[in-house]
C-alpha cells in the first residue's frame, strides 16, 4: 500500500544515511528553524502539545519528562537509549542502520530544548553495524557544522558519544543503561531520585528511546498539530509496529495510532499464512499479555490496548497462528527472562528459573497436575516483589496464556505429550 | 601486555574520562584484535584504567558479549528467540550441531568456529536470523546451515 513515511523514510529515500542526500530531502532543516525560531522552553513546549509519549514500552510523555529536570545549573545530559532487546522488537535497528542522521537531529534538537551539552546513544552489544553507522554519521554531522561549539552561530554547542553495551538485555532499563555507561556491571538503580534529579555521573538526565527522538524533527517540521491530527487525544501521532511471527510480511510498518490490530496484521503484514488462523498476538513485545482472536478490532493506542488486556509496549507485534504450542512458546520467552535476568533480586533469578524447568517438564510430557498452580503460585510471589520490572515482566504472556489456554496446558499433563507435536530437541553431548 | 594497549587506553579515556566510562570501550578494542579476554588482559586493563583486577572481572563477567574463552574464528550468534523459534530456529541449531560436531557454547577442535545461542537478536523480520562475528545473516532457513557457515564475514 502507498503512504507517506516519516519515520521510515529510508524506505523511499535509498542511501539517506548519508549526509548530502540526507539534506538534499529537508535534513537538518529542523535543526535550523529549531535554532532559529525557538527558545528552549518553547520547543519543551511543542512536543508537550505534540502530546509524544515515550517508545520505548512505558508511554510516559516526552515533554513532561523533560520538564523533570530540575533548574539548579548543573550540567545535563540527554542519552538515548538503542539497547533493543524486547523479543518482537525491531524497530530502532532500522532507524539507526539505515537513517542514522534522522536520530542524529532529533538529538540536536532535543539537547537544544533541555539544555544538555553532551549527548550519548548506548548501542546495544549486537548493534556493531548500526554503532558504526552511527559514529560515521556524527563524524559527519561534526564535519557540516551542525555538531560541536557555537552551532550553526547559535551559541549553542554539543557533542554527541556512540557508546556499545555487551550483551545485556536488562540495560535496556534505564537506571541499569547508566551503569552500564559509567562502566559498571547493568545492575539497576534504586528509584527515586529519578534519572532527571540524578542520573548519568549523577547529574540531571533524560533517557529517551530512539523512536521517540527520532520524531522531534518531524514534530518540529510539520507542528504539533499535525501530530496530534493522528491517533487520539491521549496516544497521539505515529508509531512503528514491528511485526513478526506467522505473517506473511513480517516487518517494520508505521502506523497512525490507534489502526486497528487487525488492519495491521492483515493488510501491512499480509495477513497469515495459507489455511493458518490466528492462535493469539502479543501486541506490544514480550513482556505483555496475549491477545485472543476476538480483540483483533482493538486500536493500537497505549489506552484501548491497556483496556484489551494487554499493553502496547514496545510495538512488537508477534503473531501465533494454530500450528503453535502455547507451551512452548510460554517456555521459550521465560527462558529468556532466565537468561537475561541480573541475578540480583531473588524472587525474578529463581522465579524465572523454576519456571522455565517445570514449562519445560509440561513441554516434554513429564509434568504432573499440580505444576499449572505451581507456575501461577510462583508468578504471584514474584510480581511486584523486585526491584526493576524484569521480574513482572517474565509474567505477563505465561499467566495469560495459562489462563486462556489451560486446557491446552492440562492436555499436555494428561496425555504425557505435546498435543501438537511440537519437536522437543535434545540437547545433544558431543 | 601489548604496547598498542597504553595508546588504546589514552584514547578511550580521553574520549569517556568521567567514572569508569573508558572501560567498555577497552575491553571491547582489546577482544576485537586479541578475540577473547584472557585473565591476564584483565589484569593488564585493571593496571591501564587503575582499577582493582577484581572489579574488571566482574564487569567483563556480567556482559555475554566478552568472552572469557578462547573463540573460534567465526562466532556463529544463532537467535532462539519466540520469533525465530517460530521459523525454525531450533532445527537451525540442531542442524549446525551436527555439522560442526560440537554443542551449542562449545568451539570446533579446530578453532573454526565458535557455536553460541543468542536471545533475541532485534531482527525477527529476518527469522530465523544469525550473526557471524556480529554481522547479521538472515533469513537462514535450516535447510541454508551449511550456507551460513560458508559466509565470509569483514571482521
Amino acid at each position: 500500500m502507498s503512504q507517506t513515511f516519516y519515520l521510515l523514510r529510508n524506505r523511499e529515500v535509498p542511501q539517506i544515511g548519508h549526509m548530502d542526500v540526507y539534506r538534499e530531502h529537508g535534513g537538518y532543516d529542523a535543526l535550523k528553524k529549531s535554532l532559529a525560531e525557538f527558545e528552549p522552553e518553547q520547543l519543551v513546549d511543542l512536543v508537550k502539545r505534540s502530546g509524544l509519549r515515550g517508545r520505548g514500552g512505558a508511554g510516559f510523555p516526552t515533554g513532561v519528562k523533560w520538564g523533570f529536570l530540575p533548574k539548579d545549573g548543573r550540567p545535563r545530559y540527554l542519552v538515548v537509549n538503542s539497547d533493543e532487546a524486547e523479543p518482537g522488537t525491531f524497530k530502532d535497528r532500522e532507524l539507526i542502520e539505515n537513517n542514522p542522521h534522522q536520530l542524529i537531529e532529533g538529538m540536536i534538537i532535543s539537547s537544544y530544548a533541555i539544555g544538555a551539552g553532551q549527548a550519548y546513544v548506548y548501542c546495544r552489544g549486537e548493534f556493531l553495524k548500526g554503532s558504526e553507522e552511527l559514529a560515521r554519521a556524527v563524524k559527519e554531522a561534526y564535519a557540516a557544522g551542525f555538531l560541536g561549539e557555537n552551532i550553526l552561530g547559535s551559541g549553542f554547542s554539543l557533542d554527541i558519544f556512540v557508546y556499545r553495551g555487551a550483551g545485556a538485555y536488562i540495560c535496556g532499563e534505564e537506571s541499569a543503561l547508566l551503569e552500564s555507561l559509567e562502566g559498571r556491571r547493568g545492575n539497576p538503580r534504586l528509584k527515586p531520585p529519578f534519572p532527571a534529579v540524578a542520573g548519568l555521573y549523577g547529574m540531571p538526565t533524560i533517557v529517551n528511546n530512539v523512536e521517540t527522538i527520532t520524531n522531534v524533527p518531524a514534530i518540529v517540521t510539520h507542528g504539533a498539530e499535525w501530530y496530534t491530527s493522528m491517533g487520539t487525544e491521549k496516544s497521539p501521532g505515529l508509531k512503528i509496529m514491528s511485526v513478526s511471527g506467522k505473517v506473511n510480511r513480517p516487518g517494520n510498518y508505521e502506523i497512525p495510532l490507534a489502526t486497528p490490530l487487525r488492519t495491521l496484521i492483515e493488510e501491512y503484514a499480509g495477513g497469515m499464512q495459507e489455511g493458518r488462523s490466528i492462535k493469539c498476538v502479543i501486541p506490544g513485545g514480550s513482556s505483555v499479555p496475549l491477545l485472543m482472536p476476538d480483540k483483533l478490532d482493538t486500536p493500537l493506542d497505549y489506552e484501548s490496548v491497556l483496556q484489551a488486556g494487554s499493553m502496547l509496549g514496545s510495538g512488537g507485534c508477534i503473531v501465533l497462528d494454530d500450528t503453535v504450542c502455547i507451551v512452548r512458546a510460554a517456555a521459550r520467552l521465560v527462558k529468556f527472562y532466565r537468561e537475561e535476568s541480573c541475578g540480583k533480586c531473588t524472587p525474578c533469578r529463581e522465579g524465572t528459573y523454576w519456571m522455565t524447568d517445570v514449562l519445560d517438564r509440561i513441554e516434554a510430557g513429564a509434568g504432573n497436575e499440580a505444576d499449572l498452580d505451581m507456575l501461577l503460585d510462583i508468578a504471584d510471589n514474584m510480581n511486584g516483589k523486585c526491584f526493576c520490572p524484569l521480574g513482572d515482566a517474565s509474567l505477563g504472556f505465561m499467566v495469560s496464556a495459562i489462563k486462556h489456554f489451560r486446557d491446552e496446558f492440562e492436555a499436555h499433563v494428561r496425555e504425557h505429550r505435546c498435543p501438537l507435536g511440537a519437536k522437543v530437541y535434545d540437547t545433544v553431548n558431543y | 601486555m601489548k604496547p598498542e594497549w597504553k595508546e588504546w587506553a589514552q584514547e578511550a579515556k580521553a574520549e569517556f574520562p568521567k567514572a569508569n566510562s573508558a572501560l567498555l570501550p577497552l575491553l571491547h578494542r582489546i577482544q576485537r584484535a586479541e578475540g577473547w579476554l584472557a585473565p591476564e588482559t584483565l589484569s593488564d586493563v585493571a593496571e591501564l584504567l587503575n582499577l582493582p583486577v577484581q572489579y574488571v572481572e566482574s564487569v567483563a563477567s556480567f556482559y555475554s558479549l566478552y568472552f572469557k574463552q578462547p573463540v573460534g574464528k567465526k562466532v556463529v550468534h544463532v537467535c532462539v528467540g519466540l520469533s525465530c523459534m517460530l521459523a525454525g530456529s531450533d532445527e537451525l541449531m540442531h542442524r549446525l550441531e551436527e555439522k560442526l560436531g560440537v554443542s551449542q557454547g562449545q568451539t570446533t577442535p579446530d578453532g573454526a568456529y565458535t557455536l553460541l545461542e543468542a536471545e533475541c537478536l532485534a531482527a525477527c523480520d529476518l527469522a530465523p536470523v544469525a550473526q557471524v562475528n556480529l554481522r547479521y545473516k538472515g533469513p537462514v532457513p535450516p535447510e541454508k546451515a551449511d550456507e551460513l557457515l560458508k559466509e565470509e564475514v569483514s571482521s
